[in-house]
Order: structure tokens, then sequence, then C-alpha cells
């Protein structure tokens, strides 16, 4: 009972919230109302007993992946206004393709569900922990692609610092390779200047 | 009784509005790239509701998989996009043709 009510409340909150995303007028408004979607989406993992990808959600989406985006809309200085032309003037046709797709969906998994019965059937807890029994096959099962995943974690790290660097052309730092590759030749002139002349450097 | 169609039509809609988004702000990258996240949250969902009805792991396994690589797109997207506002000074990207030939 108190299952169901938690379902519907989290329902509500993550896809409420997903369309104040769309619709808001301030980006800042937008990415915050992202969050709230994905601490309700967590929310509703957690009823299913996948407390761990609950924690990633929350963890990686929201204090990860929210946060960037929330860092880039507040460092840009956009002007938010030219941007929404046309905005109303798609709305009707936007709306009208969504639920066309909408109705695609649930005409595919009605489809599909008239098949073997998967609904209804809430499979019991196992004996193990959540966590416990997805490292056991994060780690033997599927060790490849989680060593891959971590190698796309690495190129998309070095992609954004390479894509985003920058050089400061006003600074002057130490070329160790040049310093070493001097030699006491070029470094040292001895000259004998005569009396009263300078030196010329 | 909450049951798998719930919890497939909770991410049907999240994937609508996903894909609405897309559609009506193409003009603002920020947006679209926050749409974006909107349809990756409703696969999630999808692959956790299967991976619990079902009684197979693998579905979180590959939802973990699946967060990775949002989280690295997301960041490869705003690293282009900022750039790009560097380069431009606004983010209008609907004749963005600058990054072929």
């Amino acid at each position: 009972m108190i299952a169901t009510i938690a379902f519907y409340l989290f329902a509500t909150l993550t896809i409420a919230p997903a369309i104040a995303v769309i619709f808001a007028r301030n980006p800042v408004h937008s990415v915050l109302w992202l969050i709230v979607a994905f601490f309700n989406a967590a929310g509703l993992m957690l009823l299913v007993g996948a407390e761990f990808i609950a924690m990633l959600l929350v963890i990686v989406y929201v204090g990860a992946v929210a946060v960037l985006f929330l860092f880039v809309v507040m460092m840009l200085d956009i002007d938010f206004a030219t941007l929404r032309t046309g905005f109303t003037r798609n709305l009707p046709f936007g709306i009208i393709i969504a639920l066309v797709l909408l109705f695609e969906i649930v005409i595919a998994v009605g489809a599909w569900e008239a098949g073997p019965a998967i609904s209804g059937r809430h499979v019991a807890e196992g004996a193990q922990p959540n966590i416990v029994a997805l490292g056991q096959l994060l780690y033997s099962r599927y060790l490849f692609p989680f060593e891959i995943a971590g190698l796309i974690l690495l190129v998309a790290m070095v992609g954004a610092i390479v894509l985003t660097h920058r050089q400061r052309r006003d600074r002057r730092p130490q070329r160790a390779s040049k310093q070493i590759r001097r030699r006491p030749q070029d470094a040292v002139k001895l000259t004998q200047p005569g009396v009263g002349e300078g030196v010329k450097l | 009784m909450i049951s798998l169609a719930h919890y497939l039509t909770v991410a049907a809609i999240l994937f609508t509005i996903g894909v609405l988004g897309i559609f009506l702000n193409r003009r603002n990258v920020i947006l679209m790239l926050m749409a974006i996240e909107l349809i990756l949250l409703a696969v999630n969902i999808n692959l956790v509701a299967f991976s619990a009805y079902l009684g197979d792991l693998t579905g979180q396994v590959f939802a973990m998989f699946v967060l990775t690589v949002a989280a690295a797109e997301a960041a490869i997207g705003l690293a282009i996009l900022v750039i790009f506002f560097r380069r431009r000074g606004s983010i209008a990207v609907d004749d963005v043709n600058r990054m072929h030939g």
C-alpha cells in the first residue's frame, strides 16, 4: 500500500519536473528541475531494490553531471531570449509528435505484453544485497565492458581537457629541455675589450 | 500493486518529454543536452525495471554502463559548447557548420 503511494509520488515528481525542465524560462531553473527529476528517479529505482543504481544516479548524475551543467550555464553569458524564438511556434506540432511517439511506445509495450506473462511478478529479495551481487557479476562476467567503461571515461576526460585548454600568452615558463641543451661554449664568451670601450652584447 | 507496466509507462512518458524537449529547443544546446539526459534517464528506468521484474542483474549492469557513457557524453558535449561559445559568442546552433570541412 505504501509502496503504491511511494511509486505514484516518485513517478509524479519525476515527470512534472521533466516537463518543467523544457518549459522553464531561466536555464538555471531548468537544471534545478532536472536535479529534482533525477532524485525522484533514484527513488523509483530504490522501490524495485536497485539501490546501487539509485545511489549511482544521485552521486554521478546529480553530483557530477547536473553540477557540470550548472557550471556551464552560469559561466556562459548567454542571451536566452533570442534562443527561445520559434518555441511557441513549434509547440503544437511538437506536442503532436510527442503524443504520437508516446502512443507508439504504449502500443509496442501492449503488443509485447500479450505474450508470456511478465507483469505482476515482482522478484523476491535475493539472499545477497544488491551491491554484492552486482559486484560479483561486474568483476567476473562483465569485466571487459567494465574496463572499457573506464577507458571511455579516460578518453572523455582527456578530450574535454584538450578541447578547452587555453595557453596563456603572457607567461614565460621554464623550458627544461632548452636549459639542458645549453652548452658551455654558447653560454659564456670571453672577450678582451680595450680600455674605455664597452662590450657589445 | 505496481507492475512492470507502471515503470514502463513512466519511462515512456519521460522519453517523450525528452524528445519533445529536443524538438522544441533546437536553438539552445544546453536545453538539448538536458533533454538528452532525460532520455537517458528514461532508458535507465526501463533497464532497472526489467532487471528487477525478470530477476536478472544484467539490466542493472547495463544501466551502469549507460550512466557512464552518459556522463562522458555530457562532459564532451559541454566542452564543445564552451569552445563554440568562446568563438561565436552565442550558442544558437541552427546553422552550425564550422566543424566540418
